[in-house]
């Protein structure tokens, strides 16, 4: 997916996170914040670059607020985050590039 | 073949904001039997996208533990509703509620968005039952149809906050207002052999009154009430924790009539008095609510 | 070497502290120990007056010191004025290598953190350190070793000479000018001094500050005429708002409900609840809803509680102005109306030695029936963590904990499964401040783990059906299947401070924290093959 134009998804309450998806022309940049970044920053970014591959953004860039969001929050976040920056209004891939 | 959950026990079905993280990721520690995972009223109209990942998501990842995920779409009057069932089915969820129920024929309308889900993403025919929220005084009086409306129906739920403006009333609080309309559901519902479910109780801070609402609604013969918040859950369970000599009756009631069928006789007496087999589902029914309260120790 | 909670104490550590790893709960029972006084100038000069100008004078006259150790107490907590007010002082007059032994330090003193880098302060033994210090000591800016010990720990490091003051300051809400103080009434009432006491007993010199001078004698004194060498007046030593809170508004919060619950269920379904029992709990949401839960059921019942100890609160006062509780021992007030409630002839002081001190005759902490405490970490092994977050920094007190748990015939852990996404039960805490084997019971939100070595609470808890019970291994997989499994927080091999068990041996030790850049940066080329969206 080609990201249009900047897009957020998500808050800043306890256990969301709040991401931030902006177009790039360098590949893939992401920056995380999180207050659990020593325990779970690797998981974290793993479960947001993943997410990002399977929706097949390749140029963005990317920050994540981490509240303390679970894996399903953090694909959550980063989907919707994606959807609205490329202005995608068809029909959801669910069980496809949503996973 | 009936889906086996049609006829599960629903005595506390709590709502949940979808968009909202923290409140969706284990609400079963508070043990309510149903939760209503909200993509409608509780999502604001720009986060209508977002809440429902959240949902695919949630569904998909979180051990909900037992308890029935049912997913109230949006309204047959909006553009988002047929999204929501091909989210919410796709991630599995056990039941749909659809709000503002009018006719048999929003039901039959958003059973074809279903069917059509659940061979989109291959789960079995069936699987996904529906309950239809009544929220106008045309929806209430057409209950018995939609009670008719279809198999995939296990119950239908007042929805008071709606109901009451289409009434042009207010809520009072003693219940006067809704008389009218949970007398005529719950018979209906009856008459339909599926299950009735009372409006939410909003005064959290009134929990006298709660209580006094659910000793009504239950003695109506209503199956559970919508709640909004896990302390009520505790209050409804046990309004409908059965008494230790109905759970006797009832075990005598199971044990008299199993016995006597396997022998062939169709006369069935318990402590003497003539009994008949209209009183097996009801005991049925007792020794199940029973045992979700955790008081049955018996063997049945 | 390891000790025997499984923790890795460095030799170099007990070399320079000289002090042994743990060894167990009971180490020193019954063994003979020395206690040590201090040493005093006796004042015999009928003459002379106690009363000093400011504190530089007070500060000179107790022949201040390079290297020297100072004494503050955490009776005004958050709203507390003494310790940064002394310390500017101290920092005034260029001293340097200072110790601070505080009972407790807080956010109150952030404004430490500067004096930390710039060498005043090398060293600091408190119950814990919550704030900026804290973060300070982790991030490996004391020169010194942080000390870390529970009250009653403190109480005996003083009285056996491990520890030593020069200079104790003591905030008294009231004084006269010969040193009687009182922990009630003036501007800053805080109800007690009971941590201060060993100070006015083992430290050389005892300052005592006030906002609120009162005609001799001010009796009955909390800490006597006969310990104080100076009295220092000054405008304000507390933020009255910040010392005692209006009592906490009952919690609403459901999961501190639903935890209050199953604590009060395992309490009244243990065989220590009958009359006459007794019972220690915290401020948090849950403790005090546990305790309004136990209260009903204690009328339902009719069973009175013998006594009830610790850091109080309405909710326990309550109690006794009810009927429901004999007496009430009070180390500390943490709301208005736990100090007004002093009034009551059967709400009685006591010192933080006779609370917790686990080297004196026997402490009130070996007569309770049940401690209800709360943890930032439990382990599969019951160990708990209360003074380091589970990033590594320090963030926490141990205060009473070691002390009533292990005192306690049922110590209750009340904890919610997961913090944000951190999960409290966990295979390893961070770092072990009260030892497992103090441990009998956990309490989180989905279920209540009860200590293997407790038999007994689990067939009570058994055979009563009341709550969800479930080991703590299984707790621990629930919190990572949910969570994921944390990655091992990386550490500095550098020891910052050292936590000590309540007899004084090494149960831990806490290491420099790592630093890491945040935001972190995670970045992946774009692939050749040109993207068309």
């Amino acid at each position: 997916m080609e990201i249009k134009k900047t897009a957020v998804a998500g808050t800043l309450e306890s256990s969301d996170c709040m991401v931030t998806i902006e177009p790039s022309a360098k590949g893939l940049e992401l920056d995380l914040e999180s207050a659990v970044i020593r325990q779970y920053g690797k998981r974290i970014a793993e479960v947001a670059m993943e997410t990002l591959g399977r929706l097949g953004v390749e140029n963005a860039r990317v920050s994540i607020v981490d509240k303390g969001a679970l894996d399903c929050t953090i694909k959550a976040r980063v989907e919707c985050a994606v959807m609205r920056s490329a202005e995608y209004e068809g029909r959801i891939g669910w069980g496809g590039v949503i996973k | 073949m009936t889906n086996p959950n049609k006829y599960r026990l629903r005595r506390t079905m709590m709502f949940l904001n979808c968009q909202k993280p923290g409140l969706i990721k284990d609400p079963y520690i508070y043990k309510p039997d149903s939760i209503m995972l909200d993509l409608e009223d509780a999502v604001a109209e720009r986060e209508k996208d977002a809440a429902r990942f959240s949902l695919y998501h949630a569904l998909q990842e979180i051990d909900y533990r037992g308890v029935e995920r049912v997913v109230r779409i949006n309204g047959l009057d909006t553009d988002l509703w047929r999204e929501d069932v091909r989210c919410a089915v796709a991630g599995g969820c056990d039941s749909i509620r659809i709000p503002k129920t009018e006719t048999a024929d929003d039901v039959r309308t958003v059973e074809y968005a279903i069917e059509e889900a659940e061979r989109e993403f291959s789960r079995p025919a069936g699987s996904v039952l529906i309950m239809a929220a009544l929220e106008s005084a045309r929806g209430v009086i057409n209950a018995m149809s939609i009670c008719d409306s279809s198999e995939r129906l296990f119950g239908i739920a007042l929805s008071g906050g709606d109901y009451s403006r289409d009434l042009q009333i207010s809520i009072s609080g003693t219940g006067v207002e809704f008389m009218g309309a949970r007398q005529h559901m719950i018979i209906a519902a009856r008459a339909a052999k599926i299950q009735c479910f009372d409006t939410v109780w909003t005064n959290l801070d009134d929990m006298e009154g709660f209580r006094k609402e659910v000793e009504v609604i239950h003695s109506m013969g209503f199956d559970g009430k919508s709640i909004i918040n896990p302390r009520q859950i505790p209050v409804v369970h046990e309004i409908y924790t059965p008494k230790e000599k109905d759970i006797i009756f009832a075990e005598k009631v199971i044990r008299e009539i199993d016995d006597k069928k396997a022998k062939g006789i169709g006369v069935f007496t318990v402590d003497g008095k003539m009994i008949d087999i209209a009183f097996y589902d009801g005991a049925k029914r007792t020794i199940a609510l029973a045992k979700a309260s955790g008081i049955y120790k018996g063997d049945l | 070497m390891i000790n025997a909670v499984g923790r890795d104490i460095p030799e170099e550590i007990l070399e320079i502290t000289g002090k042994e790893p743990f060894q167990g709960n009971f180490y020193k029972d019954d063994k003979s120990i020395v206690m040590r006084g201090p040493t005093i100038r006796p004042v015999m000069n009928n003459e002379k007056s106690k009363l000093v100008a400011d504190i530089r004078e007070a500060l000179v006259k107790c022949d201040a010191h390079d290297g020297m150790t100072v004494s503050f107490h955490h009776h005004f907590r958050d709203g507390d004025l003494i310790v940064n007010m002394v310390m500017k002082e101290i920092h005034d007059m260029g001293l340097k290598d200072i110790t601070i032994c505080a009972t407790s330090l807080g956010k109150a003193h952030d404004p430490l953190v500067p004096m930390i880098e710039d060498g005043t302060i090398t060293g600091i033994e408190s119950s814990g350190v919550r704030g900026k210090i804290g973060e300070a000591i982790s991030k490996g800016k004391l020169k010194g070793l942080a000390v870390m010990r529970s009250h009653g720990g403190r109480v005996r490091a003083l009285a056996t000479g491990e520890a030593h003051v020069d200079i104790a300051f003591i905030g008294a809400p009231t004084a006269d000018d010969y040193g009687n103080l009182r922990g009630i009434g003036g501007k800053a009432d805080c109800g007690v001094l009971s941590y201060a006491i060993v100070d006015g007993n083992h430290a050389d010199h005892c300052v005592a500050i006030t906002d609120c001078l009162v005609p001799y004698p001010n009796f009955p004194a909390h800490i006597s005429q006969t310990k104080v060498d100076y009295v220092c007046v000054v405008d304000e030593i507390g933020i009255p708002s910040k010392i005692a809170t209006g009592a906490a508004k009952p919690t609403t919060d459901q999961r501190k409900l639903l935890m209050a619950q199953y604590c009060t269920d395992v309490v009244v379904n243990t065989p220590w609840f009958k009359d006459g029992f007794s019972y220690q709990t915290g401020v948090g949401g849950a403790s005090i809803a546990s305790t309004q839960y136990l209260a009903e059921i204690m009328r339902e019942r009719n069973i009175h509680m013998g006594f009830g100890v610790g850091g109080l609160t309405k909710a326990m006062c309550q109690l006794l102005d009810d009927g429901m509780a004999r007496v009430m021992l009070d180390v500390q007030d943490f709301d208005l109306d736990a100090v007004r409630n002093l009034k009551n002839v059967n709400h009685h002081r006591i010192p933080a030695g006779v609370y917790a001190n686990p080297l004196n005759k026997g402490a009130v902490v070996n007569k309770l029936d049940y401690v209800v405490l709360a943890s930032l970490e439990v382990d599969v092994h019951f160990n708990c963590n209360v003074v380091v977050g589970s990033d590594g920094m320090i963030t926490g007190a141990q205060g009473g904990h070691p002390d009533t748990a292990q005192g306690a015939k049922c110590a209750i852990v009340i904890c919610p499964l997961l913090q944000g996404r951190i999960p409290a039960i966990c295979t390893d805490v961070t770092t072990v401040t009260t030892p497992g084997e103090s441990i009998d019971v956990v309490v989180t939100d989905y279920g209540v783990a009860v200590n293997p070595a407790r038999q007994d609470i689990l067939q009570a808890l058994k055979e009563a059906d009341c709550v969800p019970l479930k080991t703590i291994e299984e707790l621990r997989d629930i919190a990572y299947s949910i969570v994921g499994e944390p990655e091992k927080v990386e550490f500095e091999d550098r020891v910052v401070g050292i936590i000590e068990a309540r007899d004084g041996t090494i149960i831990d030790v806490v290491r420099q924290s790592k630093e890491i850049p945040e935001p972190v940066v995670y970045k992946k080329k774009a692939s050749k093959r040109k993207s068309n969206g």
